[in-house]
């Protein structure tokens, strides 16, 4: 019992791990620009397809430096030539871009590569468990926290300590000052897109090499996002973090004593903390709402 | 300027009516076919309850599959295992949709904006997963079946909507009307305006005392219990419901109908529904990429087309024509 629990919270992490990637792109595109990217998930599965395309010929490490790149150069056109138009306007319209562009997207990949998964093969010596007694263990799975791990710190500490970050800081808070005190706004959003679509991107890649790639295997993952960004509260970077890890590991242990409701239960997290804290676990009232 | 108004609105009244009234005799002659102008009244009624909501209150709900395919669920579980009395079945899965809209509507009520679109996207998922998960009642992944909508019986004459497609498209068009007949007359009431009130400036309704959460909780539960109503007539239309209609894409189909129509014009969502389910039923019979032309229409309708068909017609003639929405832009005036 103590095994199998532990097996699940395990997964429980890795998953939180891909739902916390996922969610700080979607919460720093949200809190900057007031966008819900519904491609997001789009975003994902590119970047697991560009990795399953290019690790033949570059290999798996070069392809896991590649195809968020990649990924992020095409957030970064889509927001050049399409969302920037959607910032002046009602939050519906960008809603409905995103999810237009979302279609696209999953036909796209389900057009170029098959509508059917692909198996994506990592390393061998990554594929093996760490030890014998913990057999579910494998390097990849411990690859994947500690880049999930780094990348998260790096951010947080580029959004404290870099000029950059401290501006997409400043501007969730108050795009008006920010842009008043003469930084390019345009720019930051066209930066701050970009990067979110990159942790997209990253999180595809690894996803890849654990499940495989397949036309829908980011949209599955744009629900309990939305799901971590409200738990954790919205506008908080932190909070997102915390939320992410939280849904995963309750859909983790959920999975041990109610298989069927490990889907659900992330929503009922979510109508309790709106019922006991609307503003989600660590939130600020009043942002974006 | 008032009479004209009013004359200019009986007309529009009127020509709607017509030509819904009338679809039997000339659908078949351009082409169409009946079940094609059913499942067009039928996501008319989707959209313009929904409109009620998105373009008469301002309140953003992307999460309204949900409700929609509650009031399917509902309906055909009724018909299968409760009742043979098709109305019957329709308003108890009506009051499924709208009784869940109205608890999950208390929770949400106090968030705006996209937090509001987010949280009621994420809440109509439940409702998603559990018809997915619970297939000893839903039958899961393959949808629910096993129930087929009854002949209406009345005194001394049987209407057999069950295989007459004609008789079955007016008594949808029945119900349409008295859906959207009782959602225009709340609009044109004081409650009505209220709503209008909210959209144009919440803060000053704030501040001349209108309890502005009870009054979008009540539009929130009308619109869900309307757009309930007509996912039953799509289980009703199809003898059918499977879990895609409670899904998020079926929100977002039904707000792209608003959009197409234009979401300030009481009729524009029926002008989209039209247009959607016509050019989806075109398309997706012309190409397996269905999909990249349907996000194409989103996107080109975003980008080139936000005020929609009939939106472009109001900013071509004066505001005056129509008093509560002078010509508002597609850009919202409290946007941060």
């Amino acid at each position: 019992m103590t095994d199998l629990l532990l097996l699940n919270v395990s997964n429980g992490l890795i998953i939180g791990a891909f739902y916390v990637l996922m969610a700080l792109g979607l919460s720093l595109i949200l809190n900057l620009s007031g966008v819900i990217n519904f491609a997001h998930g789009g975003f994902l599965a590119l970047g697991g397809y560009l990795a399953y395309t290019l690790a033949p010929y570059v290999g798996f490490w070069m392809a896991l430096f590649l195809s968020p790149l990649l990924v992020a150069v095409l957030g970064l056109i889509v927001e050049r030539t399409m969302m920037h138009h959607m910032y002046r306007r009602d939050p519906l319209y960008s809603l409905l871009l995103t999810f237009g562009l979302a279609f696209i997207f999953e036909d796209s990949t389900r057009a170029i590569w098959g509508a059917s998964g692909k198996p994506f093969s990592v390393p061998a010596y990554l594929a093996n468990p760490v030890s014998s007694k913990l057999f579910f263990l494998t390097h990849y799975r411990l690859l994947i926290v500690v880049i999930a791990t780094l990348v998260v710190g790096a951010l947080f500490l580029a959004l404290r300590y870099t000029r950059e970050g401290i501006r997409i800081r400043a501007g969730t808070l108050d795009l008006d000052t920010v842009s008043s005190l003469g930084v390019n706004v345009r720019r930051l959003r066209t930066f701050n897109f970009a990067l979110g679509t990159y942790l997209a991107g990253l999180a595809g890649v690894l996803a890849a090499g654990q499940i495989g790639v397949e036309p829908t295997m980011g949209a599955g993952l744009l629900m309990p996002s939305f799901v971590a960004i409200i738990v954790g509260g919205v506008g908080s970077l932190p909070g997102t973090l915390l939320g992410g890890l939280l849904i995963g590991v309750a859909a983790g242990v959920t999975t041990v004593f109610w298989p069927a409701a490990s889907e659900a239960v992330i929503y009922v997290m979510m109508a309790l903390v709106l019922l006991v804290r609307p503003r989600g676990l660590l939130g600020e009232e009043g942002l974006l709402s | 300027m008032r009479i004209a108004g009013d004359r200019r609105r009986w007309i529009v009244l009127a020509a709607v009516w017509l030509l819904l009234l009338t679809t039997p005799f000339w659908l078949l002659h351009v082409g169409g076919y009946m079940a094609l102008g059913t499942r067009v009244a039928v996501l008319a009624l989707a959209a313009m309850s929904l409109n009620f909501l998105l373009g008469f209150t301002g309140v953003l709900s992307f999460g309204h599959g949900a409700y929609f395919g509650l009031g399917a669920y509902g309906t055909g579980l009724a018909l299968k295992f409760l009742t043979h009395s098709t109305p019957l079945a329709l308003v108890l899965g009506t009051l499924l949709g709208g009784v869940a809209g109205a608890l999950l509507g208390a929770l949400i009520v106090r968030r705006r904006g996209v937090y509001f679109a987010m949280v009621t996207i994420a809440f109509g998922q439940v409702f998603y997963f559990t018809a997915f998960r619970w297939s000893s009642l839903t039958g899961g992944d393959d949808g629910l079946n096993g129930f087929a909508r009854q002949p209406l019986h009345f005194p001394g004459w049987t209407a057999d909507i069950a295989s007459d497609a004609t008789l079955f498209y007016y008594f949808v068009l029945l119900v349409f009307a008295i859906g959207t007949g009782a959602m225009g007359l709340l609009l044109r009431s004081p409650f009505g305006r209220t709503l209008l009130a909210i959209r144009e400036n919440e803060r000053r309704a704030r501040f001349l005392g209108i309890p502005i959460e009870q009054h979008i909780w009540l539009a929130f539960s009308i619109s869900t219990l309307f757009t309930a109503l007509a996912g039953g007539l799509y289980a009703l239309l199809n003898n059918f419901a499977d879990p895609t209609l409670l899904n998020y894409n079926q929100s977002g189909e039904i707000v792209i109908m608003i959009v197409l129509g234009g979401m300030r014009s009481f009729w524009g969502p029926l002008v989209g529904a039209a247009v959607f389910v016509v050019l989806q039923d075109y398309l997706s019979s012309l190409t397996q990429n269905w999909m990249s032309f349907l996000g194409a229409i989103f996107v080109l309708a975003v980008l080139f087309f936000p005020r929609g068909v009939l939106g472009m017609r109001l900013a071509g003639t004066s505001g005056a024509a129509k008093p509560a929405a002078p010509a508002p832009g597609p850009a919202s005036p409290s946007s941060s």
